[in-house]
């Protein structure tokens, strides 16, 4: 790769690669997504690799790792292109038909398609996969074709095109005004207009400014911002060198969870590509502009991603928020004028510029433009990532899209924006999904996590779970989060242990509007969306709870009791085996049966049983 | 205290005390767990307070003071797996291993600890020893799972 010392030397470079790349050349892009990598896509690579070279197609298939395809649900994905090819659920023993039938000889192996549920029709291409059709990927535009580890593959479709017009063609001012008449959002959350956030910190008198880019997806349910930063690290740093020109910042630092290894290593990776690169370091592509990049890794504590426990983080200090105004954009890292945006926000901000912001102010609804990034997950066919204009339907996304509700069961709820968010029930099904919708009906946009749950969920566990979580992550500094989550987490508790009083339910609303208005930050504002979400929508499963001490869903251990059906079991002694604390009993090859005294309700016993006969009321 | 062991984790950083919390990254991976004597050596190299450094080693999860096994189990309790059943997966090798959460087997084989959410939802319960993700995993995979590690 050379150094690129202008951007004419760099069109030069992307014009050989694209006379050099065969528009027909076969490739084989394996998933090594969030949602494939578990499920072995490291050895079905090496399983092509095997296979390819051992039918001497070294030099004729181009073999790669690719990131997230999307439809999670079945993978490990096979994308075969030219042709599109779609392949799912492949294991190292399908390859030898793959390279023999699709590769060497041009046919289709069936069986590895994607069949619809309703019609039972097999589709061949990515694009007759309804899960695919109905999207508008910007972000996730490049995620299954390109190599993240390559940045030719990159500058092929286009990469770091945006610099040349931001540096050349637009005036920083220019930068700004076309990001706020694009009508670009935060997708972290919180929806601020990242324009007028950039503009706030351009104007702030001091000379020396800070660019962040959020990484720290601590949401649960959420992997979105895994998928891009493992999976097209260079959209996320060509962005964030925009923004740097845009308001004079020489600092960039990309902030990433620990828990996410291959995404700081492909960021690492990417940064170095880019500085070897000339696209970091001083005087980029001669325009005059000096900024580079640092990795900052969290060190697990969820509350560091709200924006000045981030900043905290990062200066070496525990993660406590501090009380906005000032804001970060005014007086953010190390005191300076600092612009904070997430990895969706800034992988947006090269094709704003490529595109103009008319074009993307043209997609999604009056104040939410542009698509969103979901991570659809939980009780539905198709999980995975999807990316829909904003104003797509909650019917659309978890219907059209995600395939409906898996098992002939009905849906309850879905529960978006992490932990903060609220559960939305059925009768909301046809809304519009934007930053403002979303409110409306007590939840929250927050990163795009989307749980789909049906009737085996109990909304009351689901809030308790929340809480719980919520009061572990809590940093504690301020008394109206620290202290209203422990007393949430103790009426959850009750409630659940069959003590629940009808006062429980006025006490965790009042609680809530104490949480909403006197929290320092949004971790304590917001954790009261699941409480009354749930307590709005799902009343009657807390009365079941409080008041005929039932967990209609069969979820809350205390109120459930499992036995064994003496007709059904077998006596293969599997839940004996499993019970940790020995109460079941029984002769071998006999009907088993369980001490009521001694069970601790895990349902362990009831997990392991392949004769369905553990019974649960 | 192995002066040259730590001497080669502080040469990576200037000094000051930002690198506070990269710095006790690099010891927690190296050593597995903050040994005292190297946390002193670190707050007088740096010019911080000890109290500074015990307050990041007990807030942010990452961090241990204590050994950490040989092996490192994550479970996830992302909302996903607690919908799926990562209670029950985290029951069952906790009675397993005869350790709870946040301990480690008496042998210093594994440690087991909980995790907020590993980004792999779409497969869930999800599992992590080491770096090696875990998928689907239902109880009856468990045996065999840890069987590999002992």
């Amino acid at each position: 790769m050379p150094r690129f010392e202008s951007v004419d030397h760099l069109n030069q470079y992307r014009r050989q690669l694209k006379a050099k790349f065969d528009p027909n050349q076969l490739q084989v892009l394996v998933c090594a997504g969030p949602g494939c990598l578990p499920l072995g896509s490291n050895a079905l690579a090496e399983a092509f690799r095997a296979a390819l070279a051992e039918r001497g197609l070294n030099g004729k298939v181009v073999l790669k790792s690719s990131g997230c395809q999307g439809l999670c649900a079945k993978g490990v994905r096979v994308l075969i292109r030219p042709q599109e090819i779609s392949y799912q659920k492949v294991a190292p023993e399908d390859v030898p038909e793959i390279v023999e039938t699709t590769l060497i000889k041009g046919g289709i192996v069936d069986r590895l398609l994607y069949q619809d549920p309703v019609s039972g029709e097999k589709c061949v291409h990515k694009s007759e996969i309804p899960f695919y059709q109905r999207q508008q990927p910007i972000v996730l535009r490049k995620l299954d074709v390109i190599d993240p580890e390559s940045l030719d593959d990159y500058l092929l479709l286009g990469g770091y095109r945006s610099l040349r017009k931001a540096f050349f063609e637009m005036t920083p001012l220019q930068v700004i005004e076309a990001l706020e008449r694009s009508g670009l959002r935060g997708r972290g959350g919180a929806g601020f207009p990242t324009g007028r956030k950039w503009r706030i910190c351009r104007e702030a008198p001091e000379k020396v400014k800070f660019l962040i880019c959020n990484g720290d997806e601590g949401d649960p349910g959420a992997f979105m911002d895994r998928a891009v930063m493992e999976g097209d690290p260079h959209a996320i740093i060509e962005g964030m060198i925009v923004g740097a020109y845009a308001i004079g910042a020489s600092q960039g630092y990309i902030y990433v969870r620990h828990e996410y290894p291959l995404a700081v290593k492909r960021l690492k990776l990417a940064i170095e590509q880019a500085r070897e690169a000339g696209f970091l370091g001083k005087n980029i592509l001669r325009s005059g502009v000096n900024f580079d990049i640092k990795i900052s890794q969290g060190s697990g504590a969820f509350v560091c991603g709200e924006e000045t426990a981030l900043i905290a983080s990062i200066e070496g200090f525990i993660g406590e928020p501090s009380p906005r105004p000032p804001y970060p954009a005014q007086a953010g890292l190390f005191g300076l004028p600092t612009v904070i945006n997430n990895v969706e926000t800034w992988a947006n901000v090269p094709e704003i510029i490529n595109m103009g912001p008319d074009w993307y102010a043209a997609i999604g609804t009056e104040n939410s433009k542009g698509t969103k990034v979901f991570s659809l997950v939980g009780a539905v066919n198709h999980t995975g990532l999807v990316e829909v204009p904003m104003g797509t339907t909650l019917r659309q996304i978890i219907f059209d899209l995600g395939g409906g509700i898996p098992g002939g069961k009905e849906f309850k709820a879905v529960q978006t924006g992490g932990p903060s968010g609220g559960c939305i029930p059925q009768h909301f099904l046809d809304l519009p999904v934007d930053y403002d919708s979303l409110q409306e009906v007590g939840s929250i946009m927050g990163s795009g996590g989307m749980i789909v749950m049906d009737q085996t969920s109990c909304m009351v566990d689901v809030a308790r779970y929340f809480i719980n979580f919520l009061f572990e992550e809590s940093c504690g500094k301020c008394t109206p989060c620290r202290e209203g989550l422990r007393q949430l987490v103790h009426i959850y508790n009750e409630i659940i242990n069959g003590r629940g009083e009808e006062s429980h339910l006025a006490l965790m609303e009042d609680l809530c509007t104490a949480m909403r208005s006197a929290s320092i930050c949004g971790l304590g504002q917001s954790a009261v969306n699941p409480v009354l979400s749930t307590l709005k929508y799902f009343r009657e499963e807390y009365e079941a709870h409080i008041f005929r001490k039932k967990c209609p869903a069969l979820v809350c251990r205390p109120l459930i009791k499992y036995t064994i059906d003496p007709d059904i079991c077998t006596g293969c002694l599997a839940c004996v085996r499993e019970c940790p604390v020995g109460a079941i009993s029984g002769i071998r090859k006999e009907a088993q049966e369980i001490d009521q005294e001694l069970c601790i309700k895990c349902g362990l016993c009831y997990e392991v049983c392949q004769f369905e006969a553990v019974r649960r009321e | 205290m192995d002066v040259a062991r730590l001497e080669a984790i502080l040469s990576r950083y200037e000094g000051e005390s930002y690198d506070l919390i990269p710095i006790l990254q690099d010891i927690q991976d190296e050593y597995n767990f903050l040994p005292k004597d190297e946390l002193k050596e670190v707050a007088k190299r740096l010019s911080v307070p000890l109290s500074r450094i015990y307050s990041i080693a007990t807030f942010y999860k990452m961090f241990s003071l204590m050994p950490k096994g040989e092996h490192q189990i994550k479970v996830c309790l992302g909302t996903t797996c607690h919908l799926k059943g990562g209670q029950r997966l985290l029951d069952s090798i906790s009675s397993r291993l005869g350790i709870e959460v946040g301990y480690t087997s008496k042998d210093g084989k594994f440690s087991l600890e909980t995790v907020g959410c590993l980004g792999s939802c779409a497969q869930a319960p999800v599992m992590m020893v080491d770096d090696k993700y875990y998928a689907r995993v239902t109880v009856d995979k468990v045996p065999k799972i840890l069987k590999q590690y002992q």
